[in-house]
């Protein structure tokens, strides 16, 4: 299945994208989707234990099943204000 | 420039100010509203800033915005209206970079629930905040 990742404030810049289309088997969780999205671009191991998950608008643990067309949202530390 | 926003929870990249905030608050029912400004201060630690660069997740951000006026409206049942907005993009110092803005019929509750919302706001919402200095940059969380 395919997911879209969005991201935001410092591993955003890290990676240089603001989204990524990922594959992934079906039934993985959100938290599967961060380790490999880490495996896969090694910029953003310095946030992963911050960041936290969100998908289609909503805060998720990371044991939450994604489903083919989710929006996933890796968010790094807020600081709104 | 079109038509004065009146959405409750937005977040915009144009200049913000609280007047323009509390007239989406506009009922005959108003007896007070307090308003929540927050401001772009020009030193932070110590160390000079030359602007911030907010970004958000504005989708996430406005319901996150909403939910928190649910949530003070479920506390003091005496509010009536919220309004919450929050500019994104480069801001100097001195601008407004938020606007919080609640109204009710009498005044007891408006100071403990302004004081909810921008605390609830800095914990929830998915707004981020890098700090640009004369000699570097970082982000900045809480």
């Amino acid at each position: 299945m395919k997911v879209k990742v969005k991201l935001f404030g410092a591993p955003r810049e890290a990676l240089g994208r603001r989204e990524i289309e990922q594959t992934l088997p079906e039934g993985s969780t959100a938290g599967a989707l961060l380790d490999l999205l880490v495996e896969a671009h090694p910029a953003l191991r310095p946030y992963s234990s911050l960041i936290k998950l969100a998908v289609n608008r909503k805060y998720v643990p990371a044991q939450t099943r994604l489903h083919e067309g989710d929006e996933v949202a890796l968010i790094p530390p807020v600081g709104g204000g | 420039m079109g038509e004065p926003s009146k959405k409750l929870f937005e977040i915009t990249s144009e200049e913000v100010s609280a007047d323009q905030v509390i007239a989406r608050l506009a009922d005959s029912g108003m007896g007070a509203v307090i308003a929540f400004i927050g401001v772009v201060r020009g030193v932070t630690a110590g160390r000079k800033v030359r602007y911030l660069q907010y970004e958000a997740y504005p989708e996430m951000a406005e319901e996150a915005l909403e939910q928190i006026a649910d949530e003070i409206r479920v506390r003091w049942k005496t509010i009536e209206k919220v309004a919450i907005v929050h500019r994104v993009g480069r801001l100097e110092i001195g601008e407004t970079s938020v606007v919080i803005a609640l109204s009710a019929g009498h005044r007891e509750e408006v100071f403990d629930a302004a004081r909810y919302a921008i605390d609830r706001l800095k914990e929830i919402a998915p707004i981020w905040k890098k700090e640009v200095w004369t000699d570097g940059a970082e982000w900045k969380s809480g």
